[in-house]
């Protein structure tokens, strides 16, 4: 019994720790974004990496979503004989839902476990003890431009995952199912709102977008400089990104959507 | 006055005592070799005298100024002018070896590219390097990353030079050549060295003075033939690396026959 108190007291303790760690981390590599407008090829660099090399699993992923969306949507909306209402339906449950949470979760995957691993590698070859000593901070240098690069394709990657979904939605729904196309469009028009629908959707996944890179930059910055660490630490990053983004959702729905 | 002042350093890790009022002087212009068994602390000292570990009591001064004391931009502009080499080179790995050596001129200076070229090509013809200027970290050998590793130490021209193990892994010529060097540019760039390593015989042969490390102490220090000469049996059977004297070659623990009686432990 006192064994069990004693560890969770050591659990627990650890867990602030780590907690604070990764706070004063976030400040130190928000002290450095200024610096990077003098520098934005840095960013560019990243923004590729981080941004474009994850594409083509967001445009796979949201084509194949979008057609399900469409099929289901029919099958449902048929029985009440609203299938005209199928473009508002998926739109909106893209842009709102899906889109952020879906291509948060692939881009944690995708992108967040090779910001953990690399940087874990880097520490651990003394990559970024060696830039220290070169006088170059590696939080300005290295982790921020990766921050930024982050924080800037998490957003379009969402709005691409959401035109996308939608489009596969069309394709099942006007091509198989036979929706008439412009009740398809006129009604997604006329139902979906810029500010309530699209804003709160691009704040979702600016948000998510924050806590995917901040987990995946400390993790690998915090990593045991060991390969087993680096490992381990790349595994947190997509269960904690995970939660994080679940979590997070239901919060940000609650408050932008609670109250209708 | 010494670049380097140590005095009555002491650093822990955990429990374990690394260093225990330790006082080394390193002089301008000198190659100050500091040598110990393997896990004394050597690196750690290196880390200690550029200001990425602390103390736990003592301080360090590096031309006068107190490294532990300095704020973060004091400190960042007194790390431009010291080098230094680390044990495995930590080279950039997603940078060509010319990136790598142009990276510090590329963070700290405004200098053209044209220059930057001509300046690293300088230092990598040094080291013997100029023609793989192209390759890829991950295509070198130990040696040669290293070699790299110390044009890139040496390109902000800085006032000294930490050399942590820089001999490990060359090859009988190279050794030549980087001994060679590390004296040449001693003399010819007016830099201090510090040379950290346990090759009794090149150590011996470029350093000016000699500080020997053990059990969290200094044990002797001296010349060269100073310590050559010393009487202490300890001395002898490091510098001339006998198996059997006062050097335990085993970390410390209960004996080995001790532990052969103990099957027990891992069943
Ligand atoms: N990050 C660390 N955490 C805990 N202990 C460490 C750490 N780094 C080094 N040590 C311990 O500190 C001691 C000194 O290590 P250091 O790397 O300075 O030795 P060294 O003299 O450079 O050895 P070598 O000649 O083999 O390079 C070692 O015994 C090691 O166990
Ligand atoms: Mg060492």
């Amino acid at each position: 019994m006192i064994n069990l108190i004693r560890s969770l007291g050591r659990w627990g303790l650890g867990t602030f720790e780590r907690l604070g760690r990764g706070h004063l981390f976030l400040l130190h590599i928000l002290a450095g974004i200024p610096g990077l407008f003098l520098r934005f090829s840095l960013v560019i660099q990243q923004v590729y990496s981080v941004g474009v090399l994850s594409l083509l699993i967001i445009l796979i992923s949201g084509l194949f979503v979008g057609m399900v969306l469409g099929l289901q949507g029919y099958n449902t909306l048929v029985d009440f004989g609203a299938e005209e209402s199928l473009g508002v339906l998926v739109s909106l449950s893209l842009v709102r839902e899906l889109g952020p949470v879906v291509s948060a979760l692939l881009f944690a995957g995708r992108a967040g476990s090779a910001l953990t691993a690399e940087i874990g590698l880097m520490k651990s070859t003394e990559q970024l003890s060696g830039m220290e000593m070169m006088a170059v901070d590696p939080i300005r240098r290295v982790i921020a431009p990766r921050f930024m690069a982050g924080l800037i394709s998490m957003p379009l990657l969402a709005a691409i995952f959401s035109a996308v979904g939608i489009i596969g939605a069309f394709l099942v729904g006007h091509g198989l199912l036979g929706v008439d196309d412009g009740a398809f469009w006129s009604q997604m028009q006329a139902k979906t709102d810029f500010y309530d629908d699209i804003m709160n959707g691009v704040i979702k996944s600016v948000v998510f977008g924050f806590v995917v890179t901040w987990i995946a930059l400390f993790e690998g910055h915090d990593a045991i400089p060991t390969s087993e660490g680096v490992g381990r630490a790349t595994t947190r990053t997509v269960v904690h990104s995970a939660f994080a983004i679940l979590g997070l959702d239901f919060v940000l729905t609650a408050l932008m959507f609670g109250d209708e | 006055m010494p670049l380097i002042k140590i005095r009555d350093l002491h650093f822990y890790r955990g429990n374990r005592a690394i260093f225990e009022g330790v006082n080394i002087d390193i002089e301008r212009g000198k190659v100050t070799a500091i040598m110990g068994p393997s896990g004394t602390g050597k690196t750690t000292l290196l880390k200690l005298i550029g200001g990425q570990l602390r103390p736990d009591k003592g301080t360090i001064e590096v031309d006068g100024q107190n490294v532990h004391k300095l704020s973060r931009s004091d400190l960042y502009e007194l790390r431009k002018r010291m080098g230094m080499l680390f044990q495995s080179g930590a080279l950039l790995t997603d940078l060509t070896v010319y990136d790598n050596v142009a990276f510090p001129l590329r963070e700290h200076t405004n200098l053209p590219e044209s220059m930057i070229r001509d300046l690293v090509l300088m230092k990598l013809q040094a080291v013997g390097l100029r023609n793989a200027r192209n390759l890829q970290p991950a295509e070198l050998s130990g040696g040669m990353a290293r070699r790299v590793a110390l044009a890139r130490a040496v390109a902000l021209e800085p006032m000294m030079i930490m050399y942590d193990e820089p001999f490990t892994g060359q090859d009988p010529i190279s050794m030549g050549t980087l001994v060679n060097l590390i004296h040449r540019m001693n003399d010819a760039m007016g830099l201090t060295s510090i040379v950290v390593s346990h090759d009794v015989a090149e150590t011996a042969e470029i350093a000016d003075y000699i500080y020997l490390l053990s059990g969290g102490k200094i044990i002797e220090h001296g010349s060269p033939v100073q310590l050559r000469r010393s009487g202490s049996q300890w001395v002898q059977q490091f510098m001339q690396g006998l198996p059997d004297g006062p050097v335990p070659f085993h970390y410390a623990g209960p004996d080995f026959d001790e532990d052969l009686l103990k099957p027990e432990e891992y069943a």
